[in-house]
């Protein structure tokens, strides 16, 4: 027995790789590797998949109360989400000209607050961020950027439309999950990359630190660039190993760190204090130090926002970055790339109703079976109404809340994720994709190379977290020409 | 490099060594009691003690079986000193710096813990025990192969090598105490098997060959000992790993007190002379020199992981 697509089913869904029981294009010659494969072979190669995975040592963290930390192996599907090379030029144009106009923003409310002035941004809703830092006012960055590393989430609907679902500006991680799947495909399958024209994913890290070094606040050839950590039990600890390995910097934690009394930050070496120009933090604003917010974090450091802000260390992304990425303020960019830009997005929004705006929130009570409602401040779907899953007292709930309080909620329609074939019990199953592309941004901006695919293995789940089910697939751009 | 790199690197080192010498250390008991006959076997209680474990496996267990002291030794996690439990102790300061472990290091590592746990019934098993044993050693020393030929020989390097031969010096002076054990026995034909004792000692740390070469003398009591503390070639031997740690300290700034401490361990051994010990003597001596080799670890802590001049150890010993 062998894969036979003709028999594969889409189920209404848009299928990334298959369109009416036929490969697309860009997905054809992998379509007929697959359906080459007796099942034997198929089975071997999972097994040989797993164990590169297992050798690697490619792993996540999860914590639970009984067994405490445990490193588990990345869950990996083989076939790849293939995309073809000119779709992803539009969406790369997009991102760039999305990113440019979120860091203008951003700049903007810690200043002059122009866009609020032209009545284009609603002042009042950075009174109720969660994510506004009142400490960053009139702080100037480097370059004036603020987001240095956004990781926005696509998504494609049963159109084939492709929508930005969320920014991520805080911290966003998922990074090195893309590098390692292509080393593991390159491993497992190297004839696949033989036989198609797929661009390479591996110049982020380099790029990676080009950005961060050119924020050092010292002139010179070698800027200490350190990757700031909250230590191994962390979900994510796995990807700021790698990306410091990857670029050659030193990985520190807190307590490796120390400001002194010439408000400068230095790590703890065994020769002694040695200086740190520009710090990659994957800690939250809130832990970072805790002088200036949580006085209880030992994650932090004392006294960090303090040399911030005295330009004596770059902090990248930029505490108070976040103020853009949460979910009433996702509404606004468009509108703020076409203040900022003059220009009209690429990418399109989910079509997002402001429960804010009276006419918008009528629209949202009476279509509570249909939408699905979140927080602003919320992310990992806590606190969210799924409309057609829900009962009437949990939509009464909700429209309550609302009327509660407009401004903290928008409502969105429940899209149809699309989907790519995914192995399960040997055979290919449309299982439900998103894209994280991740963005950097300095003197140019830069997009990796497609993103990191994440797939709910689950059948029939929309849920991508790998704490939750989810798992990942290589991402392909491929050139056709 | 950072203090707590170094530290990591340090401690990933004395885990891993100390995982090969418990698997010597096993080995070479195993094959006494199946030398030795019946009256002479001391058993697997002095292994226990050896390991430095003794409490912990007495709150546990109730009997010194061959059994249960070797699931202690090879797969008992709450055992700071079983093979399993130095492996995944390894892994974890592996994982702890894997932005600076080379990629193919941790690899082999991930690779030999994983194999080493999933294998434990065969190390307890009579019958797997040597292979399992074997591999435990193998792995170890495709690790060291494989740290010097793709890792900077930086001051991270140093810090292995630190790690390595500090408790290599402590772990054999173990080694040498098993025979402690049986010589401190009284029976009359002990000495028959004077040779055998030897014998098993010298080929668990692979060092048969070399002392026939070297001394070209028979498996005897006084020039065994002298090889084993103080040969300067033979990489297991307890001046060679001193003369490695002072290299080592050498490499590094900030070195006068651990080095002072280290000339002072090798003025205790040089006049030291191996005829004039019986059993009992030898295990005292051994006993002095463990808690030497303490003082040197306590002051590089102090010298470059920021440990307080008088902290006990942060890993347990």
């Amino acid at each position: 027995m062998t894969i036979q697509w003709k028999a594969y089913q889409e189920k209404g869904f848009f299928d990334e790789l298959i369109g009416n029981g036929v490969p697309r294009p860009a997905a054809d010659k992998v379509c007929a590797y697959f359906a080459s494969l007796e099942d034997a072979e198929l089975q071997e190669l999972c097994k040989a998949t797993d164990l590169v995975i297992r050798a690697m040592g490619i792993t996540f963290t999860v914590y639970n109360d009984s067994e405490g930390s445990i490193d588990r192996a990345w869950p990996f599907d083989l076939i790849p989400r293939i995309i073809d090379r000119k779709e992803w030029q539009g969406i790369e144009a997009g991102l760039k000209q999305r990113v440019r106009a979120l860091n203008l923003f951003i700049d903007d409310i810690y200043h002059q607050q122009k866009i609020v002035r032209d009545k284009v941004f609603p002042g009042g809703l950075l009174e109720d961020s969660v994510n506004f830092r009142p400490e960053c006012v009139g702080v100037d960055p480097p370059l004036n950027i603020w987001a240095h590393i956004c990781g926005s989430d696509l998504v494609r609907d049963g159109d084939g439309t492709v929508y930005v679902l969320e920014d991520n500006l805080r911290v966003p991680s998922g990074v090195s999950y893309m590098l390692e799947n292509r080393l593991v495909m390159k491993r497992v399958l190297p004839e696949l990359f033989e036989e198609n024209v797929i661009l390479p994913v591996d110049s982020y890290p380099a790029q990676l630190y080009q950005t961060l070094a050119a924020l050092s606040p010292r002139p010179g050839d070698f800027p200490e660039v350190v990757v700031l950590t909250p230590g191994i039990f962390n979900s994510a600890y796995f990807e700021h190993a790698y990306l410091a390995q990857q670029m050659g910097a030193e990985l520190v934690e807190g307590s490796d760190l120390v400001v002194e009394d010439d408000d400068c930050v230095y790590m703890r070496t065994i020769f002694g204090l040695s200086r740190v120009d520009v710090i990659y933090r994957r800690i939250d604003d809130l832990f970072m130090d805790p002088e200036a917010f949580h006085p209880d974090s030992v994650l932090g450091v004392p006294g960090l926002l303090r040399a911030w802000k005295a330009g004596n260390v770059a902090l990248a992304n930029a505490p108070g970055a976040g103020v853009a990425d949460d979910k009433v303020v996702y509404a606004y960019v468009p509108d703020m790339i076409k203040y900022y830009l003059g220009e009209e997005a690429l990418l399109p929004n989910v079509p997002t109703y402001r429960c804010l705006y009276q006419k918008e929130r009528d629209h949202v009570l009476a279509n509570l079976d249909q939408l699905v409602v979140k927080p602003a401040n919320e992310s990992g779907g806590y606190g969210m109404l799924i409309g057609p899953h829900a009962d009437a007292a949990e939509r009464e709930k909700f429209a309550d809340l609302i009327r509660k309080d407009p401004r903290n909620y928008i409502a969105q329609p429940m899209l149809k994720l699309s989907t790519v074939p995914t192995l399960y019990e040997g055979r290919p199953e449309g299982r439900h994709v998103d894209l994280r592309p991740f963005i950097l941004s300095g003197r140019d901006i830069e997009v990796t190379t497609g993103g990191l695919t994440r797939v709910a293995l689950r059948p029939g789940s929309t849920v991508v977290n790998s704490s939750q089910g989810g798992g990942s697939k290589d991402t392909w751009i491929v050139d056709l020409q | 490099m950072l203090s707590r790199v170094a530290e990591h690197i340090y401690w990933l080192s004395r885990y891993v060594e100390r995982a090969e010498n418990t698997a010597r250390l096993i080995r070479v008991n195993t094959h006494l009691q199946l030398d030795l006959p019946h009256h002479l076997r001391s058993g697997w209680e002095p292994l226990v003690a050896i390991s430095g474990a003794g409490e912990s496996f007495h709150r546990r267990y109730f009997d010194s079986r061959e059994a249960t002291v070797v699931s202690f030794l090879i797969g008992d996690y709450e055992n700071s000193s079983s093979i399993i439990q130095s492996l995944k102790w390894a892994r974890e300061n592996a994982r702890t710096i894997r932005d600076f472990f080379p990629r193919e290091g941790w690899e082999l590592m991930n690779d030999l813990y994983r194999s080493a746990s999933s294998e434990i019934y065969l190390g307890i098993s009579p019958r797997g025990r040597y292979n399992y044993l074997q591999q435990v050693i193998n792995g170890v020393q495709t690790l060291t192969g494989m740290l010097s030929g793709t890792m900077s020989h930086d001051e991270g390097y140093e810090f292995l090598r630190l790690g390595r031969f500090l408790e290599r010096a402590d772990m054999s002076t173990r080694l040498i105490d098993v025979l402690t054990a049986l010589l401190e026995q009284e029976h009359s034909d002990i000495d028959a098997y004077e040779g055998v004792l030897w014998m098993n000692v010298l080929e668990s740390l692979g060092g048969s060959q070399v002392y026939r070469r070297v001394t070209q003398q028979g498996l005897r009591w006084s020039p065994v000992l002298a090889f084993l503390f103080r040969n300067r070639h033979f990489p297991r031997s307890f001046l060679y790993c001193l003369s490695e740690l002072c290299d080592a300290l050498k490499a590094l700034k900030n070195n006068e007190f651990a080095l002072e401490r280290l000339n002072a361990l090798e003025e205790h051994i040089r006049p030291l002379q191996p005829d004039t010990l019986d059993g009992e003597s030898l295990h005292l001596l051994i006993d002095e020199l463990q808690l030497l080799l303490g003082g040197i670890h306590q002051e590089i802590g102090v010298a470059y992981f920021n440990y307080p001049q008088e902290q006990k150890q942060s890993q347990s010993q």
